[in-house]
């Protein structure tokens, strides 16, 4: 193995090279990205990002990192357009580029809304250049913003606008929100959140047609013939693998990369983030097939695993892993850990009627599966735990009575020295 | 090895309480609690696998 070539220049691709630099790896490493910016951190490109005044550089690391500490030859700007895996040459721009291990990282793209293209006033939020544009377009003295689609992004950026006091509508063509992502009990739980906070959401409506003036954006009309003005429109209405550079490559695309457990697609080609689908045996018993994630931990962990079995193909590990995703709306954190697969949701403390604080475990297969919380910080993780232990249902209830045992007796004492100083000024006074 | 917390960096995601639950904890309002200051004996695997998982990059080992 002497050169290791990563395609996507994003949170995988990052941990891919440092990964096997980590390790002594003393072969040629090459990193291709299609955007010109260095690799930068991507979740809070639609929370504080957007919220903050002053930006803070999402950069991971510094030009000099790549040239000196890690001795990596970046390849950014431009993206790689084919894959030959016979010859083993990625094609960049007019460049062909050799490798004998690949990790293909190319992530997801955000999915356009039909008919608003090059329309100003619309935006999407994946790149650091969409964050840019919209966090000037919410500064610039538009008052209405539309966001269509009511998942994570979406909600994300409509929690921001309402924040800089804008009136917002959230425009989502399910029932109910998140459905696919937590469930419909807790999908409805969670647009509580947004109607405590004066977001308005409008489930089950399609948008029919984008209506414009000039080439800049003017209002939706509704599949009920109603149209809704608006000043800026949010399009959150997912992202898409991108996997259009792969066609002719011969590796099996299925709504991303499909890949064995050791995260390989063809010999020598290992995938990671976003861009990659792979059986989790975590949950081979509960999922039907292999699965996609979009969440930061996974990205991050993937392109570790792929590079070092990349270069190393002989001793190549499998990926598991209880997937964690978190999303911060107005003040409250959303954090979920598992999949939201199986029969039953239990809300094991505080109360999902009014969108929280509340925890909810998901259980499948009579094992706990999953979890979710809002403005609970301290419950996800134990319960992470004991998903990846697979540990059966009655365990994660009798952790759930614990823990509501320890708060009640934390609340106690709180309680207790609350009066212990109520007492205290009472006697001084 | 010590282990240090950049706390303003640190956003209680809780990665590092999943992979190492001797060493770290989340409270319930999100802040860190740091059970060791230096790494337990037996447990660098799985500090080093927290302090690498941190999406915020806030920890860090000291030899």
């Amino acid at each position: 193995m002497t050169h290791l070539v990563v395609v996507g220049a994003s949170l995988a691709g990052l941990r891919a090279v440092e990964a096997v630099r980590g390790d002594g790896f003393d072969g040629t490493v090459t990193l291709v990205g299609a955007e010109e910016h260095l690799p930068y951190d991507r979740p809070p490109l639609s929370k504080e990002y957007l919220a903050a005044d002053e930006c803070p550089d999402p950069r991971y690391r510094e030009h000099a990192t790549f040239a000196d500490d890690l001795d990596v030859e970046l390849v950014l700007g431009t993206p790689a357009s084919a894959l030959d895996t016979s010859a083993r040459t990625v094609t960049v721009g007019d460049r062909s580029i050799s490798y004998d291990g690949l990790v293909i990282a190319t992530g997801a793209h955000a999915r356009a809304l039909p008919g608003t293209e090059g329309l100003a006033g619309v935006h999407v939020v994946r790149t650091l250049d969409d964050a840019i544009g919209l966090r000037g377009a919410l500064r610039d003295g538009n008052r209405k913003v539309t966001v269509v689609g009511a998942g994570f992004i979406g909600s994300e950026v409509a929690a921001v606008a309402r924040s800089l006091d804008l009136e917002v509508t959230i425009l989502e063509a399910l029932d109910t929100p998140l459905v696919r992502a937590i469930g419909e009990r807790m999908g409805r739980a969670l647009t509580r959140l947004h109607e405590r906070h004066g977001t308005e959401v409008r489930t089950g409506v399609a948008v029919d047609e984008v209506l414009h003036d000039d080439g800049r954006v003017r209002a939706v009309r509704l599949g009920d013939g109603t149209e809704l003005d608006t000043d800026l429109l949010v399009v959150g209405i997912g992202a898409q693998p991108t996997t259009g550079w792969l066609e002719g490559s011969g590796l099996t695309v299925d709504d991303g990369v499909v890949a064995d457990a050791r995260l390989a697609a063809a010999p020598g080609v290992y995938v990671a983030g976003d861009v990659a689908r792979w059986p989790n045996a975590l949950f081979d018993d509960v999922l039907d097939g292999p699965m996609r994630l979009e969440h930061w931990t996974s990205a991050a962990e993937q392109g570790r695993y792929a590079a070092r079995n990349a270069v190393d193909p002989e001793n190549a590990k499998a990926y598991e892993t209880v997937p964690y995703f978190w999303s911060d709306w107005y003040a409250s954190r959303v954090q979920f850990v598992g999949v939201a697969a199986g029969d039953h949701v239990e809300v094991v403390a505080g109360d999902d009627a009014d969108g929280g604080p509340f925890t909810a475990l998901y259980r499948a297969n009579d094992r706990i599966v999953g979890a979710l919380a809002v403005d609970m910080r301290a419950e996800v993780m134990k319960y992470r735990r004991l998903i990846g232990r697979r540990e059966g249902w009655d365990a994660a209830l009798a952790l759930a009575a614990e823990r509501r045992e320890q708060a009640a007796a934390k609340a106690a004492e709180a309680k207790a020295a609350a009066a212990e100083t109520t007492a205290q000024d009472g006697a001084r006074a | 090895m010590k282990i240090n917390v950049d706390w303003d960096k640190c956003t209680g995601m809780g990665m590092c309480e999943s992979l190492a639950p001797d060493v770290f904890e989340v409270d319930d309002d999100g802040s860190l609690i740091l059970h060791a200051e230096e790494v337990p004996d037996g447990q660098e695997d799985e500090v080093r696998e927290a302090v690498a998982a941190c999406p915020t990059e806030a920890l860090s080992l000291e030899s």
